[in-house]
């Protein structure tokens, strides 16, 4: 902008620069860290890679760490991943039709579904763990995959975005296809879902990195090791008194345990930005 | 091959896979075990697991990882409530009180091994260790796995640095502070300390010194126990750990087992800890350091010190609401376990004590003990003396609660928070609220 | 997310459904709000007719809300009113004593007490340095896409996840910092020191908000038109003045909305951190109410007593519910 150009951007860089060694430290001595091993980290501090990379991560992800059950990571990722993938479109597809019924139709308790959604905001799964549990014990859906996926799905988040792009949708639009005779879900197919695109595409991130990064709710479902999320396992693989604590293998975990969702958001960034800021809109 | 040939080869093998198939699909019973050992004590499960299946084809055990003690207890209790129960539990020593008291939820290990025809018998096993699981008159509920009781690990590379003898750990309290002292002369940054504070400072300090922990013998005689552990006597040991504190003599390190890397990095020259940490620290302290087991120290001027020392670690439990054929595989489980050979196996794996009389005799027999001197010092401890109502363990419901709140208030305590006495009022006072809750929900 | 996006409109007084029920928000560029609708209950003039369809469609999400929201919550409600053995052998009706006892319990008020500090200098602590970040990539143009990169990142991380990364430079014995913090003389135990312990966690818990608040508060910047800032530079306001006068009022309703976001955040979401470094030690020194309802729960066994601390949480997002509503949107200026 204006005066002192120059002073204003070295200051700008200073803070920014400062900001990202606030912020990176911790990710870089995790990684190196999981570079080492166990002995070298016990009474020493590198601040440097070591040579055990290669071997530390393959013996985590064939083997797992102390503490994990002895589950394999690779086992845990694969979990973390259909569980997130199985929030992030469950939750896109129910909400999305749930908008399209609420907006496009008339019909009785329309209203009354619409409160209960915006219900769901005030009960966290803090609020409900231990019911919420119960009820998922009872349906015989313990360290299932559905077990860990459905509870989460319900979303007054998404439903909200979707109504909201619908109430911009032109009117024309319905218009054309209702004298064309196309049904209510041609119109959905054909027109209304290409035009959420951009907002499904969006959404799809921000509910993957939330499926990903799920701790409390898979820790109380799942107790057999190999349903193990690689975020819930995280816990369990944390030294608590060893004798040897393995922290090598750890942030070997911990590393492996943040690339997906971090590489997703990286990756996918404008959609990723995007979706943020519409669905806090 | 001609075609007939084929069709025929073909046929055969189907028939082979079915014979086989039937074979296997014979009904084995499955049984569920759910643990809480992780690491090293895993393999050791498994392989205990694995050994009974080979010796036999009717049963299965399946030893299932399900967390830490707290974890595998309520996953349990989850499980039962939402009727997906398993057959065997390991459950935490202070959870005793909280089974014991489910009478609807939990089968009686003496109870299963009657109905199922299993021999047994309760005086083969070390009064020390079965004391804990046993009713007052004698009748065995829960089947002791992993016990284990805290010993004195010590620097023998630091003692000679600080012109200590190598061989000789120190047996009372001011010696303890006298080593201490001289450990830290000699550069080591802490002098000693400890896992497990509740399990060791309180508790089998109390044992130890003959003194109650609580009323109506430790709880064992009923559910309208009360907490004594704010006496004068308790209250000089707190205080004086926490002018220890002061300075670094006696160095808190967290909660559990979160000290253990203070002493296998020699930062403390001395190491309050649970006998089973034996193999741990062997691995650690390789190459590193030498190290030697010791008793728990005592104060000399109280009469009746030393006592016996009371056990930790876990038992198994056997939930209801199973089939009478299963329940005779778990027996024939417990007994394979308890055979002399097997016992005397996990014992110098592991560190946790024999259960039973005759797996020591028989470590004993095998030189054992001569070629890892120490590691006998656990089961000398507990047999120092026939138990007394003081010192043959605890019975208190809700107590895992009660112990986080003794981890908070001695936290507090050497934090310079709170005095020794006003930290041990509170947990006397908090504690007692939680054992009437328990009474009310369980009479 | 817990978020609901049901967008800000140029009515702030609409009713329920159109303003975000927790969240109002960095409302569209004022251009496009003049135009849009004010959406209130009103909705398509065009829509279709079928009968069946509409529930059908409505059906999963409605059926899975019921079953795993509002089913247990009722449970829930019910729970804090019995007192049961925990294996549910035996069951008592009590009444409020749950409660009673609840607010009887001096800890239970520290527990308050330490939830307030801690999500207040944690919201604090995210805000300032997201908003510093932000003004600072705004002015920069050269690496701006490089820098917005990296400050994303913590978003992707799980609060567990910060937990353990933040634990391990600070764990007395093989952490970096605490090494660090030991060479100039100040001895780091932060499961000793109460205040230490609450510290740690505050920086876990930040770290990984401030991307969030960040990637917002340059959106807000970035929507504010170079016009009117050019306009005070000309009328010689500096840099300072400019950005108090004008570009932070301007700024208000990302700065209420990012509030309430990371107040809800601070309070709920942490519990992986507290879980993972402190397990709410030392002497409940970073027990916060969420954390309590776990361990009381799933650790401790009470199951009435967690039930009941669970209705009063439930209570207070209510709350902060109808505050962020009726009380904020009002003073936020547009």
């Amino acid at each position: 902008m204006v005066e002192r150009r120059r002073l204003g951007m070295l200051t700008a860089h200073a803070v920014l620069g400062a900001g990202l060694l606030a912020v990176g430290f911790p990710l870089y001595v995790t990684l190196v860290a999981s570079t080492h091993t166990a002995q070298e980290l016990l009474g020493h501090f590198p601040l440097w890679f070591g040579g055990h990379m290669i071997e530390n991560y393959a013996r985590v992800l064939s083997a797992g760490g102390r503490g994990a059950g002895s589950a394999p990571v690779l086992r845990m990722l694969v979990n973390s991943l259909v569980m997130a993938g199985a929030v992030a479109v469950g939750k896109i597809a129910i909400s999305i039709l749930s908008a399209y019924a609420i907006v496009y139709f008339r019909f009785p308790f329309r209203m009354a579904c619409f409160w209960t959604i915006f219900l769901t905001l005030m009960l966290p799964v803090e609020v409900r763990i231990m019911p919420t549990f119960k009820v998922v014990a009872d349906l015989g859906l313990l360290n299932t995959y559905a077990g860990l996926s459905v509870p989460l799905i319900a979303s007054a988040t998404a439903t909200f975005l979707f109504r909201q792009f619908f109430l911009t949708v032109p009117e024309e639009l319905a218009e054309a296809a209702r004298i064309d005779g196309a049904g209510a879900l041609r119109f959905f197919w054909s027109i209304l879902a290409p035009l959420s695109r951009t907002n499904i595409a969006a959404l799809f991130v921000i509910l993957f990195i939330f499926g990903w990064n799920q701790f409390l709710w898979p820790l109380m479902v799942t107790t057999d090791e190999r349903m193990l999320t690689v975020v819930m396992a995280i816990k369990r693989v944390v030294p608590t008194g060893d004798a040897v604590a393995e922290w090598n293998l750890v942030m070997a975990t911990v590393t492996l345990a943040l690339l997906p969702p971090v590489a997703v958001v990286v990756l996918m960034q404008r959609w990723f930005i995007k979706g943020l800021i519409e669905t806090e809109k | 091959m001609t075609r007939s040939g084929r069709w025929f080869t073909l046929a055969a093998l189907i028939a082979v896979g079915l014979a086989v198939g039937a074979g296997r699909a014979e009904a084995v019973v499955e049984i569920q075990w759910w643990h809480a050992m992780d690491g090293a004590l895993e393999e050791w499960v498994k392989d205990l697991a694995d050994g009974f299946n080979k010796s036999q084809s009717e049963y299965h055990v399946n030893a299932i990882y399900k967390g830490n003690y707290t974890e595998v207890m309520t996953g349990a209790i989850a499980a039962f409530r939402a009727k997906q129960q398993p057959h065997i539990v390991q459950v935490i020593e202070v959870g005793t009180g909280t089974m014991m008291a489910a009478k609807g939820a939990v089968k009686p290990v003496y109870e299963l091994m009657a109905d199922a025809n299993e021999k047994f018998d309760p005086k083969a096993y070390l009064p020390a260790v079965t004391g804990y699981y046993t009713t007052p008159d004698g009748r065995m509920l829960s089947f002791p796995l992993n016990s284990s009781t805290p010993v004195l690990y010590y620097n023998k590379d630091a003692f000679k640095k600080a012109g200590l003898d190598p061989n000789k750990p120190p047996k009372t309290w001011p010696e303890m502070g006298e080593y201490g002292k001289k450990l830290q002369a000699a550069g080591y940054p802490c002098g000693f300390s400890s896992q497990w504070q509740q399990w060791i400072l309180l508790e089998n300090y109390s044992a130890w010194h003959n003194v109650p922990i609580a009323t109506k013998q430790n709880g064992f005689a009923g559910f309208d126990t009360e907490l004594q552990l704010n006496t004068p006597i308790h209250v000089r040991i707190i205080d004086q750990l926490a002018q220890w504190q002061k300075t670094k003599l006696f160095d808190y390190g967290g909660r559990k087992g979160d000290a253990n890397p203070k002493f296998a990095t020699g930062e403390c020259g001395m190491f309050l800890g649970s006998s089973a940490s034996y193999a741990g620290f062997v691995k650690a302290a390789q190459g590193k350091f030498e190290f030697g087991i010791g008793m728990m120290p005592y104060w000399p001027d109280v009469a009746g010190a030393p006592q016996n020392s009371i056990i930790g670690g876990a038992s198994l439990w056997v939930l209801s609401g199973h089939k009478p054929e299963e329940y005779k595989g778990v027996a024939r489980f417990f007994t394979y376990l308890s055979s002399p050979e097997v016992q005397a196996a996990s014992h110098q794996r592991t560190g946790y004590l024999p259960i039973t009389l005759a797996a020591y005799e028989l470590t004993k027999k095998q030189g054992f003990y001569e070629k890892n001197p120490g590691t006998d010092t656990s089961i000398r401890q507990i047999n120092n003396k026939p138990p007394t109502d003081n010192s043959k363990g605890l019975r208190l419901g809700n107590y895992a609660q009660i112990r986080d709140v003794m981890d908070e208030e001695l936290e507090a305590v050497w934090a310079g928070k709170k005095t020794a006495k006003e930290g041990l009022d509170a947990i006397v006072k908090r504690g007692n609220d939680l054992l009437r809750q328990f009474e009310r929900t369980n009479h | 997310m817990r978020s609901s996006s049901a967008g800000t409109t140029s009515c702030a007084s609409s009713s329920a459904p159109t303003t975000s029920p927790r969240l109002s928000g960095v409302g569209p560029p004022a251009k496009e709000r003049a135009t849009r609708r004010p959406a209130s209950l009103v909705h398509k003039r065009v829509v279709f007719r079928n009968r069946g369809l509409p529930y059908l469609l409505v059906a999963p999400q409605m059926i899975i809300t019921l079953v795993f929201f509002i089913w247990p919550a009722g449970q829930m409600l019910v729970q804090s009113v019995l007192l049961q053995d925990a294996f549910g052998l035996s069951t008592q009706f009590v009444w409020f004593e749950n409660f009673t006892r609840l607010f009887a319990d001096p800890y239970y008020i520290q527990t308050f007490r330490v939830t307030v500090i801690f999500s207040g200098a944690t919201a604090g602590l995210a805000l300032g340095a997201g908003l510093l970040f932000a003004v600072m990539a705004d002015r920069v143009v050269r690496g701006a896409v490089g820098y917005k990169t990296l400050l994303m990142t913590p978003y992707a991380i799980a609060p567990v996840v910060s937990g353990v990364l933040w634990l391990f430079m600070f764990d007395p014995t093989v952490g970096v910092v605490a090494h660090g913090l030991r060479r100039i003389g100040y001895t780091w135990n932060h499961q000793l020191n109460g205040s230490q312990a609450l510290m740690l966690v505050i920086l876990a818990a930040a770290w990984k908000q401030i991307s969030y608040n960040f990637l917002f508060f340059l959106a807000g910047l970035q929507a504010i038109p170079k016009a009117v800032i050019e306009a005070a530079a000309i009328d010689g306001a500096g840099p300072g003045r400019r950005f108090w006068r004008i570009v932070f009022p301007l700024l208000s309703p990302t700065t209420f909305f990012l509030v309430v976001v990371n107040l809800v955040y601070a309070f709920f979401d942490t519990f992986g951190i507290i879980y993972t470094v402190t397990g709410g030690g030392p002497a409940k020194a970073t027990e916060t109410l969420v954390y309590r309802v776990f361990n009381d729960g799933f650790i401790g066994l009470d199951f009435g007593g967690s039930a009941a601390q669970s209705a009063v949480l439930m209570a207070i997002v209510i709350g902060l519910t109808v505050i962020q509503f009726r009380y904020i949107e009002r003073r936020v200026v547009y």
